[in-house]
């Protein structure tokens, strides 16, 4: 388990980076929680390892009106801690889920997205909430919508000439709720299944919502279910056999040991009727309190 | 001042310091000759294949490359190791002329550092011709399956048939008669340490020799088959284990054919040669605990008695019959029957190879295996005879001692019916079922389970001859054992020194070693400390030594109190000059030796060991100045296999009794575990910490095996729990429930503290305890139990194969 020959640049300048991904045989390197194992492995080979962490730009956490802005060099562990990412409540939730402490505290948000994996949980967060993630390549800076951003497994809207240089996530507002679960086989492990839910109220009925399920296909799948919500009320018999309908449309993948395709649509159904259920409530607490 | 000493940290064993401080030392850390090379191993990447070419040209160009040796180059040095039977499936350290798994090592190129073999172990180019491969045991016996072997009948390894009592009568008399199918999974204890190994070859006036350091903890046995796979004599093989290892729980017995295969590697490349063993590689191609298919059947009278067994065992070995399998088979042989005054059994043993690693120890050897039928059998028959589970047992309990089995065993102590009772009223039964009704009512799941099982300890190795036919077996050949050396020696200021063999991984051998020389020796700890050294060369050993079937409770330490007494007794007629008074008037307490009836007429240990340094003319006529003794404990009730193939194939047997309850969410059929008691009866406790650690430790690695651990392999026989993604090890997070652990204690008289082993009863116990309590939460969906791991996926598939058809 020890990598190829690689070259290691650590500039410091968005621009470096990007000039040093121009070949396509590069890799970025920010936490390395995942590209490490793959290198130890030798499933990839990159000629040169771009470290972006010195990069300040991307070390920047901060919230800007409604938004909050996770640079590519931000720990998840950061973020966990950070007292303005309280502000996207969706985050706080999920965040528990990654992996271990240990791993949170090397790897990085936006690290997770640009890797993809189809049962990691911020990419679904990032669809769920329709952040928006920047990109830096040859031809300037570009930003994304999350919905389009994954394209397949482990497969993204970032070139390899591209560097990911923040998201943007909206923080939440009075009347949002927010719900997040998902069933490993241990603690930390990739989700078999899980949703990220969000629900607006207005006067306690619901104005909208939408989630993102994971660990269901080939990369985080959006839904917007407001018609479905609105449709079952509050009917938790109603909202069963609701989402057990859509856990049947959205649940594609093949599954394996862990969870087969049946499985995975039964664990699906329950969590997404349990988080829409509890989003719905939150929601309706928090449009009270205000 | 105080309150700073009040928090000061005092550590529980005397190995912890150095162990959390980061001054263990490893093999890795070790670096005994300057110079070493390193090697990296190149491996099959198909289940089943003939070789057709491995071409080492341009891996031996590579700069930075000292040698590379292949399937030729072992051909031509290496004999096919000395297998436990005349099966003719040749193993060698690598693969020869077909690989019969993934990960089995084909080539080694040694480098000067590892990065630099890896580069150039992908530059061996291998061809390979694919066969079909076969991966279960059931697979693997019919007579269309592919054969791994060419030379052989069939994918049998070994197939023996024992009877012992009226089983065909017991059968036909009886009231009820269960029986079923029983599937015990593949899986292995993930050490934290990886095997670790460096060889070197040299060409000395008596021949070729090999000095070689490896994280191995025995059996021993495998000194004599990695020298007779050299073809040197074991003379010509110095073996040193580090002090230090980190974990094994028997899997790093495998190590032995890489020791062999980096000595054929130092011999190419003219320098010593190291191999430190990957993750990646670990879990390919180490060793495993052997899957299991068996079939179990119980007679039972009309008081729901079983009157006798049967059991039809086959253990997947993997693609070899590695030495010392088939020794899962038979390891708990005598004590086949579980707890229960079963009166005749009939055993049918079989190994299979198959396209997958290898197989050996794993803490509960054979046991895990073993109870996971006789225990889901017990179930069986308390359900076909309407009797509590719990009930069925007590019924059947053996309850006088000592008791002979009719396989041979004879367990040497016990109180089975007071370690239940404990069990019971710790897990608090009526609560328990209480919690279970109310989840009934509620249409949510809910199940208690109960294990019962002999842990034996001190294993006898006479076992491994019943593999073959008693009139195979060569007479004045025959081979038992149980024999654990200690050598204990006296310094001049009379501080002790107790020098262990015992290559332990872990365990805390020195801490207990010391204080049991120390209360032998009526010392102060502190004056006494305890040398963990294996260099073959120069530690007292046999073929039995090594670190394995709990042997150190009862045959280390017995050998500590044999090799102290004799050290106390020189020490008292050293004091005898002193004192001016008979040797037996005398004891030894405190830091002195004294006088029995008179505690004034006293001197220090140490002066009366100083006595024998300086003045042995002093020593009374007959006493000789021998203040270093060696003893080999020696149990004379560990003998052969008898002419009709009974043995008792342990010194020791002790007892665990553990009840495991379980809730399932109905919705997402995650298990939760929501209580477990465990009862364990090892004797005299030595070291009640320690206990208690082996105790957690065997009862999560029994988690890990019961919910979360299995290796498995696509019918293509490529693995598909090849990392850590899949191969999923129980954490802290998973071992967090309400766990009541508990003892009795029944002395065995075989061993002079009444010690017995302690390391693996849960490993045993938890698996079909797990088993039972979810089989008895389902139980009102119709649904069986018959194989492990048991996760929500599994319970998945077994509740709900008609929406599957529906929706997949």
């Amino acid at each position: 388990m020890k990598p190829a020959p690689f070259a290691y640049v650590r500039p410091a300048a968005v621009a470096d980076a990007v000039a040093e991904l121009a070949d396509g045989h590069g890799k970025v390197l920010a936490g390395g929680q995942s590209l490490v194992p793959v290198l130890a492995m030798r499933l990839g080979r990159p000629a040169t390892l771009v470290d972006i962490t010195a990069i300040e730009e991307l070390q920047q956490l901060r919230r800007t009106g409604d938004r909050l802005r996770v640079g590519a060099a931000v720990r998840q562990r950061g973020v966990e801690r950070a007292a303005d990412a309280a502000a996207v409540p969706l985050l706080g939730m999920a965040l528990p889920f990654v992996g271990h402490r240990e791993l949170r505290s090397r790897g990085t948000v936006c690290g997770s997205l640009a890797h993809a994996d189809p049962a990691a949980e911020l990419p679904a967060v990032a669809c769920c909430l329709g952040a928006r993630i920047e990109l830096a390549g040859p031809a300037g800076r570009r930003t994304v919508d999350a919905r389009g951003f994954f394209v397949g497994a482990m497969t993204t809207a970032v070139g390899a000439e591209d560097v990911v240089t923040a998201v943007e996530f909206p923080v939440a507002a009075p009347g949002d709720g927010f719900g997040f679960g998902e069933i490993a086989r241990r603690h930390g492990d990739f989700a078999l299944a899980g949703v990220a839910a969000a629900v607006t109220v207005r006067e306690g009925a619901v104005d909208a919502a939408r989630l993102a399920g994971f660990g269901i296909s080939d990369r985080p799948v959006f839904r917007d279910v407001t018609a479905l919500m609105t449709a079952v009320g509050d009917d938790p018999d109603a909202l069963r056999g609701a989402t057990a309908d859509l856990a049947r449309e959205l649940v594609d993948t093949g599954g394996d040991g862990h969870g087969s395709t049946g499985y995975r649509r039964r664990l699906f159904a329950v969590l997404t009727a349990r988080e829409l259920g509890a989003a719905l409530a939150r929601a309706r607490s928090s449009e009270v309190s205000r | 001042m105080s309150d700073v000493r009040a928090a000061r940290w005092t550590p529980s064993r005397v190995e912890d310091a150095a162990l959390l401080t980061g001054h263990g030392g490893f093999l890795d850390d070790l670096d005994p000759l300057p110079g070493t090379l390193v090697a990296a191993v190149v491996r099959s990447t198909v289940a089943h294949g003939r070789l057709r070419s491995v071409d080492l040209t341009r891996a031996r160009a590579h700069p930075g490359v000292a040698a590379v040796i292949g399937p030729d180059d072992v051909r031509a040095a290496v004999r096919p190791f000395p297998l436990s039977t005349a099966t003719p499936m040749p193993y060698h350290p690598t693969a020869v002329d077909r690989v019969r798994f993934v990960g089995e090592p084909i080539a080694v190129v040694v480098a000067t550092d590892r990065y630099t073999a890896e580069d150039a172990a992908e530059l061996v180019d291998v061809e390979y011709e694919p066969l079909e491969a076969v991966v279960s045991p059931r697979r693997a016996l019919e007579p269309d399956a592919p054969r791994l072997h060419e030379d052989a009948d069939g994918n049998v390894a070994t197939d023996r048939t024992f009877s012992f009592g009226a089983v065909d009568e017991a059968f036909a008399a009886a009231a009820t008669v269960v029986e079923a199918d029983y599937d015990f999974p593949r899986y292995s204890s993930v050490p934290m340490e990886c095997y670790s190994v460096i060889a070197h070859w040299q060409d000395t006036d008596a021949g070729p020799a090999v000095e070689a350091w490896a994280n191995f903890h025995g059996p021993f046995t495998m000194v004599p088959v990695m020298a007779g796979a050299l073809g040197v004599p074991t003379s010509q093989v110095r073996l040193h284990v580090p002090a230090d290892i980190g974990g094994s729980f028997g899997i790093k017995a495998g190590i032995y054919p890489y020791v062999v295969l980096m000595a054929l590697a130092s011999k190419h490349a003219g320098r010593p040669v190291r191999w430190t063993e990957d993750r990646l590689e670990h879990l390919l191609a180490s060793s495993t605990g052997a899957d299991r298919a068996m079939h179990c059947a119980a007679a039972v009278d009309a008081d729901g008695r079983v009157t006798a067994l049967k059991v039809d065992l086959v253990d997947n070995v993997g693609a070899y019959l590695r030495p010392p399998e088939p020794s899962t088979l038979y390891r708990c042989f005598g004590n086949v029957t579980g707890p229960y005054r079963i009166g005749a059994v009939e055993i049918r043993a079989r190994a299979v190879v198959t396209n997958t690693m290898p197989t050996g120890l794993n803490r509960g050897f054979g046991g895990q295996q073993l109870y996971f039928g006789l225990e889901r059998l017990m179930d069986a028959v308390a359900a076909a005879t309407g009797t509590d589970a719990f009930e069925v047992r007590r019924r059947n309990l053996v309850d006088a001692f000592p008791h002979e089995t009719p396989s041979g065993g004879v367990y040497d102590s016990g109180d089975y019916r007071a370690a239940l009772a404990l069990a019971e009223k710790n897990a608090e039964l009526d609560e328990l079922r209480a919690r279970q009704a109310a989840a009934r009512a509620d249409g949510a799941y809910y199940g208690i389970g109960v294990g019962l099982v002999v842990d034996p300890s001190g294993t006898n190795i006479g076992y491994v001859g019943l593999a073959t036919p008693a009139e195979q077996r060569k007479p004045g050949r025959d081979k038992s054992g149980s024999t654990e050396h200690v050598r204990i020696s006296v310094d001049l200021q009379g501080r002790v020194t107790v020098l262990l063999g015992s290559v332990p991984q872990g365990q805390g051998h020195a801490t207990v070693a010391r204080s049991v020389a120390a209360r032998r020796l009526g010392l102060p700890e502190e004056q006494v400390r305890a040398v963990v050294d294996m260099d073959t060369a120069t530690t007292p050993w046999t073929v039995t030594s090594g670190s394995y079937s709990s042997r150190f409770a009862p045959l280390v330490t017995s050998a500590v109190v044999q090799a102290a007494d004799r050290i106390a007794e020189t020490v008292r007629a050293a004091g005898s000059v002193l004192l001016d008074a008979a040797p037996e008037e005398l004891e030894l307490v405190d830091g002195t030796v004294r006088h029995r009836d008179d505690h004034a007429r006293a001197v220090q240990f140490r002066h009366a060991a100083g006595l024998v340094h300086w003045d042995p003319g002093a020593l009374p006529d007959g006493v000789s100045a021998r203040l270093y003794e060696e003893a080999a404990f020696t149990p004379r009730e560990i003998r052969a296999a008898t002419q009709d193939d009974r043995i008792n194939s342990s010194l020791c047997y002790g007892f665990v009794a553990e009840i495991v309850a379980v809730r399932i969410d109905p919705d997402t059929l995650e298990i939760d575990i929501d209580r477990v008691s465990s009862v364990h009866d090892a004797g005299t406790v030595l070291n009640q910490q320690l206990l208690d650690g082996q105790v957690h430790g065997a009862l999560t690695h029994g988690l890990g095996g019961a919910m979360y651990e299995q290796f498995t392999y696509a019918d293509s026989g490529q693995p598909t729990a090849g990392t850590f993604l899949d191969y999923l090890c129980p954490t802290s997070a998973e071992a967090g429930f309400d766990l009541r652990a508990d003892h009795v204690v029944s002395p065995s008289p075989l061993t002079p503290l009444g010690a017995k082993g302690c390391g693996e009863g849960s490993s045993m116990s938890f698996p079909v305890a797990f088993a039972n309590a979810v089989a008895d939460a389902l139980a009102p969906a119709g649904v069986s139990i018959r194989s492990l791991p048991l996760h929500g996926e599994v319970l998945h598939q077994l509740l709900d194969a008609d929406q599957q058809k529906g929706t997949d």
